[in-house]
């Protein structure tokens, strides 16, 4: 299977290719490999990708996995309706 | 680590990479940049990434029409995809004592060439159609205001400054200045000492603290971080929301949607602080989505996704301190945007590499004595700058 047709994040459609590359380019900072190609910052907060990324970061840089800080979680952990904390829904 | 540069800019945030850049293409040699953490993470992350030459006062309209102008040519300049869009603001008013307040600033804005004009609630409805109108009696609508994507731009920023020479060092405190009869020697970090003569100081909201280590009191340049937050729902449909919609008698409420991914940024007037607390608070988000449910009722049927928080690094008069710092030779200021330095970072960032180089300004309308870091030591504010969420 070609690398462009692997996704690594599934909410933002980011494939094995373009996280390579990045990190080719010298970027090796999961920090802003997040915010540069959006992973991690979709609906699944990361939970999919994050852990693939930082075993393909440790891989490429020859990094151990736990050495590689994962970026901060954000709340909600979940989606959450905007209904729901405005108290107008009261279940989805 | 290098040992010795010509200017060190201490702070990687959108402005002091703009500085790096600006120093490098004037050609300046031996620049170094020195950032805590990763570029980007101090307050430029966390932005809500607006640009708008909508302000009320001559300073800000002049320089932010300046910085659109930069901001429109950035992408091909730094040779990378910023993702800049004129998508307007909107601001809307909910009294009829508003509606000659926006009168006002509008014929202001328009006088320094920023085209903004008073719309009506059903050509406000046609830019954003969601939109709830029920209590809309006017918009100022400018359509050459727009955001950008803050992560592009500081990487593209960083990028190009490499390319160009600049040497960025990445989780490296500043932990001393050193000041020698009155001038700058050096600047301590946690991995070495480099020898320079010239400091900028580009900290935004901890600037009074490098401040401090040059030996200056941190009441000099009262810079004051006051914690922010964003609310970010999932994508919607491109299209509803693109610009920055504000009803400022809404608690300063805005909505827009994110330019990148399309999900919907949410921000209110509800601050914390003075604090360096950065944990985002429930209150917020309650707070934060009433309002937005407010100006687009449609919101209340998309999930949130993501909450965080950033300063807004204040000053008294909400207007940042660029300049020299005249107590010590060598020493300069741009901190203090008080939630504007993003927008404003490609024109500050030219403007004090000019003053570096030059002496002076000429090319970038950047108004040196409006921003004058020493004007709060003699009690003169401006009038405060336009400020919102």
């Amino acid at each position: 299977m070609s690398k462009k047709d692997i996704i690594i994040c599934r909410c933002n459609e980011v494939t094995l290719e373009e996280i390579e590359a990045l990190i080719d380019q010298g970027v090796t900072d999961i920090e802003m490999i997040k915010r540069i190609l959006r992973v991690g910052m979709g609906p699944c907060q990361g939970r999919t990708c994050m852990p693939m990324i930082i075993s393909i970061l440790a891989r490429k840089t020859g990094r151990k996995p736990d050495e590689i800080k994962l970026p901060a979680t954000r709340t909600p952990v979940r989606p959450v309706p905007v209904g729901i904390l405005v108290g107008e829904i009261d279940e989805e | 680590m290098k040992s010795r540069a010509e200017v060190v800019i201490i702070g990687g945030g959108s402005t002091g990479t703009s500085i790096a850049y600006h120093l490098a293409k004037m050609g300046v040699e031996d620049v170094v940049l020195l950032e805590k953490g990763y570029l980007g993470s101090g307050s430029t992350f966390r932005c809500a990434s607006g640009i708008r030459a909508q302000f009320t006062d001559e300073a800000n309209i002049k320089l932010q029409k300046y910085n659109i102008e930069r901001w429109k040519k950035l992408s091909e300049e730094l040779e990378y995809d910023i993702n800049f869009k004129q998508t307007g603001y909107l601001f809307l008013a909910t009294s009829e004592e508003e509606v000659e307040t926006f009168k006002n600033n509008i014929k202001l804005q328009n006088k320094f060439g920023v085209p903004t004009r008073l719309i009506t609630p059903e050509e406000a409805k046609e830019i954003v159609p969601p939109l709830n109108t029920d209590f809309v009696l006017a918009g100022a609508w400018n359509p050459t205001d727009g955001k950008a994507c803050p992560f592009k731009a500081v990487f593209a920023f960083a990028k190009k400054a490499r390319e160009m020479g600049v040497e960025i060092y990445e989780y490296t405190p500043v932990t001393g200045i050193i000041v020698e009869n009155g001038e700058i020697r050096g600047v301590k970090t946690e991995k070495g000492t480099i020898k320079t003569n010239i400091v900028v100081n580009a900290a935004n909201a901890w600037a009074p603290i490098i401040n401090e280590m040059a030996g200056l009191d941190r009441e000099l340049i009262p810079i004051k971080p006051y914690k922010h937050q964003l609310v970010k729902t999932e994508p919607i449909e491109p299209g509803q929301i693109e610009p920055l919609v504000c009803p400022p008698a809404y608690n300063d409420s805005y909505v827009l949607q994110d330019g990148e991914d399309g999900g919907v940024l949410c921000g209110t007037g509800l601050e914390y602080g003075p604090t360096y607390d950065m944990n985002p608070t429930y209150e917020f988000l309650r707070e934060v989505l009433k309002w937005a449910t407010t100006i687009i009722p449609a919101l209340k049927y998309v999930h949130v996704i993501r909450q965080w928080a950033g300063f807004y690094a204040k000053t008294p008069d909400k207007n940042p301190a660029i300049g020299k710092i005249n107590y010590i030779d060598g020493f300069y200021i741009a901190a203090g945007f008080s939630g504007h330095g993003f927008m404003m970072a490609p024109g500050v960032g030219e403007g004090i590499a000019e003053l570096i180089v030059k002496g002076r300004v000429t090319k970038v309308p950047l108004d040196l004595e409006w921003y004058d870091p020493h004007r709060f030591e003699r009690g003169e504010l401006r009038s405060a700058a336009f400020q919102i969420g």
